[in-house]
């Protein structure tokens, strides 16, 4: 069986490191809480291994503007 | 201000000892006044309970009406009764809960994991008790509150006792944090008089409120119920007090109970208690809390002005007058505003209401304009009237699109209707048969300025749903249109200074052609190439060589070929309105609106425009066209049915005989139209007006002409022939199994000669689906549209550009995740022609 991150509608997901986290609230004035969530249940999230309070990078491929950034916290669940 | 953040809220039914603790009195008398109209001391309007009348204070916290927020009161119920709302919940609870040690009947598992299980457990509640092996009890429970035990009565007294053996460790599988026994009201809370406030008549008597009313009710039979026990009455007596104070209680809590009848007022009103404030559409919550009323709102009836700009409002003089704006007296309006003054609160261009510096508000009247024009000065406020060029939002339910409220600016007219230019219709989806729109004045400068910029008419022009004019031409304007700019349109010089007039332009003083006449109000440097919708789609196109005139050139600003219709103008479709407002802004793209409507309509109106039946004549040679066509498919029809009924039919694919015959059936019959509608288009009167809406996309269409003119074809009810009514036939003008067109709802007839009985029927059928359709779906959007405003009502784009709620929770790091704004694209396409012209200039060929 093939990994779930090689299907074209899985966008790629990456951990982000917490120097990058920082900045990323820092740059939007906010706190962990009020980024938007994903549940560690989720399989992409097991896939890549990411932790509860991890900040995932989702890089998707929007077909007008090339690709938008997203960023999602882990949440336990 | 640090703001502390709520966690979480826990509610719970409140315990006899919360209701005595947080009250201020206890209730004894169900008097309310003594003979000299003083509120009796225990009575239900006691002073302890709060303040209703101006300048008194209140007993309890001295407060005055207004601050003192009411005080709740206690009744000590003789006997106790079920609290009717918690009717069922009792009934579940007891059901699954041992009559005798009073655990729940599941296993020590079950009530260890603390999951709420009830709704389980009570739909197969066991025998016995696995905790001390008692039986368990049949218990019946009858609407609304009477139970029974193994055929017996369970009166309130038992089943408080049950409830009170539940050990506090199962609640948490009946899925509650509170003691059961709360369900069983033994005090009853007096909510205070500021909940059921009185009010005095102008005879100078009192009215009290339903749920003193009702109150006084429970009260009164509560103080029967324990005299009655006092003096040792028989229990049968007992018991029928008992039941009535349970009566009252049931129906003050809600007064709409399935089997219980309401409880009435003198008059035979039913009593509006407790429940019925909080629910249905006049409700606490639908009514005051969703739906909020404002000011500085007004609502008629609208009709249509066809020399209003798009960005107008025509508002009638008396709403101009009523509705003001608040203006700011400053040193250099000073003059201005004290004539605003003088002018009094009933001459137009008046005031109403002038505030002073410290807040104070006073009236404007005839009597103290002049002392008061005197008095402003810098830092007074004057409440004007509205004035021609106010900035107003215009809105018209229901609101399904962000085009159904726009702001306009206000234009002050004689008579008592809004005005609103026509091109407004298809946003707001107007029409004028009696619709009335709203209409709001904002009242600081933000809010004007934000609504000028987001929601003009003119900066709406194209939809941000197809990125395509939605304010555009429709009907007349079409019609109009294309009577200016067809070939061989002329207009004599008195003509041409008729219709420069109207868009106050300058007559150059001698005949035009119409195109010429359309070529002035178009912008100087416009260069497009289109076809138009009169277009009859020839095989290869002649582009500027078309012998229908049907391909727009335009160069220069110049409109040098083709005609201008739907295709340029109308809804959804509109490439030359498109392009103006795209190349040359959104005032441009009004002004041409503007100037466009007023010449079309002065072109029909010098002309004249109308329609009748004879519209729809066509050419002996067409009706016998038409009668060979309509024979030759009947024939062939004839053939399918007889090959089927002999058996001889093969079937298709995945399909039974029935269903290949009825396919076949409806081939023929959409042949049939098709066939009938092409002869149409070429026997049809091409001058005739109906033919010209049709082609320029005015208003019908071919379908629509050849209905008239031709056939009217297959009516069909649920995407099938009609084939209901009758066993195996459609109505007892057929033979049982008839599978031919006529008996399955072929309408042969067309409604210029008119429809014989049979088939006036069946397109009845087809009519009446085709309305309750529109209406399920009218009432489906609405309900799709309310939840869509429910979740994203909250949602804004912040200034730093992501999609935020109103917890500052991020929703999109940009709006729709790729910044796009629809209503700037062209039709969702990118325009690679427009970026060339833009790079490379224009005017390169």
């Amino acid at each position: 069986m093939s990994s779930i991150m090689e299907n074209f509608l899985v966008p790629k997901h990456e951990i982000i490191s917490e120097e990058e986290k920082v900045a990323l609230l820092n740059k939007y004035k906010i706190s962990l809480k009020q980024l938007p969530k994903i549940l560690s249940s989720d399989p992409v999230v097991k896939v890549i291994g990411a932790k509860v309070g991890d900040v995932i990078k989702i890089t998707r491929n929007e077909m007008e503007i090339g690709h938008t950034l997203y960023y999602r916290v882990v949440i336990k669940g | 201000m640090e703001v502390g953040k709520v966690d979480s809220i826990k509610f719970e039914i409140m315990s006899p000892y919360m209701i005595k603790k947080m009250a201020a009195v206890k209730i004894e008398k169900p008097e309310l006044y003594d003979p000299d109209g003083y509120p009796i001391d225990g009575g239900l309007m006691d002073l302890r309970l709060g303040v209703i009348d101006p300048g008194l204070r209140c007993k309890t916290c001295g407060g005055k009406m207004g601050t003192c927020p009411g005080h709740f009161g206690y009744l000590e119920l003789t006997k106790p009764v079920i609290h009717p709302l918690f009717a069922k919940k009792i009934y579940q609870i007891l059901k699954v809960t041992c009559p005798v040690c009073g655990r729940v009947m599941t296993s020590d598992e079950n009530i260890a994991k603390k999951k709420p299980m009830l709704n389980k457990l009570y739909k197969s509640a066991p025998k016995t008790c696995p905790h001390c092996g008692a039986k368990a009890t049949e218990i019946k429970f009858q609407k609304p509150t009477i139970f029974y035990e193994d055929g017996k009565d369970l009166n309130p007294e038992q089943i408080r006792e049950r409830l009170e053996k539940i050990p506090d460790s199962d609640l948490p599988v009946l899925g509650i944090s509170t003691r059961p026994e709360y369900m069983i009201l033994t005090v009853l809370p007096i909510p205070p008089v500021t909940v059921r406030p009185s009010i005095v008549l102008e005879t100078g008597e009192r009215s009290e409120d339903d749920l003193t009313h009702k109150l006084i009710d429970i009260v009164r039979i509560n103080d029967r119920l324990k005299k009655n026990i006092e003096l040792g009455a028989p229990d049968f007596i007992i018991d029928d007090i008992w039941q009535l104070l349970q009566y009252h209680v049931s129906t003050y809590f809600d007064n709409e109970i399935s089997n219980l009848p309401p409880a009435r007022h003198r008059s035979g009103r039913a009593l509006r208690t407790l429940a019925q404030r909080l629910t249905k559409k006049e409700g606490r919550f639908r009514g005051n809390l969703t739906g909020k009323r404002v000011n500085f709102s007004a609502r008629t009836v609208i009709s249509p002005d066809t020399m209003i700009s798009v960005n107008e409002v025509g508002i009638p003089e008396v709403i101009a007058k009523t509705l003001t704006v608040p203006d700011h007296v400053t040193e250099k309006n000073i003059d201005e505003m004290r004539k605003i003054v003088l002018n009094g609160p009933d001459v137009l261009n008046g005031a109403n209401y002038v505030v002073r510096p410290d807040g104070m508000r006073k009236r404007v009247m005839d009597l103290n304009k002049e002392e008061i024009a005197k008095e402003i000065t810098p830092g007074y406020i004057v409440e004007r009237h509205l004035k021609d060029g106010d900035i107003v939002l215009f809105n018209r339910q229901p609101s399904l699109h962000r085009m159904s409220i726009m702001a306009h600016k206000a234009k002050i007219m004689p008579y008592r209707t809004f005005r609103l230019n026509l091109c407004e219709t298809i946003p707001y989806n107007a029409d004028f048969d009696g619709d009335e729109m709203n209409l709001h004045v904002p009242q600081t400068e933000e809010a004007r300025i934000e609504a000028e910029k987001l929601m003009l008419v003119e900066n709406n022009i194209r939809s941000p749903r197809y990125g395509l004019p939605v304010i555009a031409f429709k009907h007349d304007h079409i019609s109009g249109c294309y009577f200016l700019t067809r070939e061989g349109a002329k207009f004599s010089k008195e003509e041409v200074a008729y219709l420069l007039n109207l868009i106050g332009k300058k007559s150059p003083g001698h005949e035009m052609v119409g195109k010429e006449l359309f070529s002035l109000i178009l912008p100087d440097d416009l260069n497009m190439e289109f076809v138009s919708s009169y277009c009859v789609g020839c095989d290869t196109c002649l582009k500027d060589k078309c012998p229908y005139d049907s391909y727009v050139v335009i160069k220069n600003g110049k409109l040098l070929h083709g005609i201008i219709d739907e295709a340029a103008l109308g809804e959804r479709k509109g490439k030359l309105l498109n392009k103006i407002d795209m190349k040359y802004g959104h005032a441009r793209a009004r002004q041409f609106m503007d100037e466009l409507s007023k010449l079309a309509l002065g072109v029909l109106s010098l002309r004249g425009f109308t329609i009748s039946i004879s519209d729809f004549d066509i050419s002996d040679d067409g009706e016998k066209k038409i009668k060979d066509t309509k024979k030759k498919f009947e024939r062939e029809a004839e053939k399918l049915v007889e090959n089927y009924n002999n058996g001889r039919m093969e079937k298709l694919s995945g399909m039974t005989q029935e269903k290949t015959l009825e396919m076949y059936m409806q081939q023929i019959a959409s042949k049939v139209s098709d066939q009938t509608g092409k002869v149409i288009k070429n026997s049809v009167n091409d001058k005739s007006s109906a033919v010209i809406m049709a082609k320029t996309g005015a208003r019908g269409s071919y379908v629509n002409l050849s209905q008239t003119a031709a056939i009217v074809g297959q009516e069909s009810l649920e995407g099938e022939r009609i084939n209901r009514g009758y066993t195996g036939r459609t109505t007892s003008h057929f033979k049982r199994g008839d599978l031919g067109l006529k008996a399955r709802g072929f309408v042969e007839g067309n409604y210029r000669h008119g429809l014989n009985a049979i088939e006036f029927f069946f397109d009845a059928i087809n009519s009446r689906e085709n309305l309750m359709d529109k209406s399920l779906q009218t009432r489906h959007s609405g309900y799709m549209e309310r939840r869509l405003v429910s979740a994203l009502q909250d949602l804004r784009v912040e200034y730093d550009g992501t999609v935020r709620d109103n917890r500052g929770v991020i929703i999109q790091f940009m709006p729709g995740s790729d910044s796009l704004d629809p209503s700037k694209i062209n039709h969702g396409e990118i325009d690679l022609n427009l970026v060339r012209e833009n790079i490379e200039g224009e005017n390169d060929d």
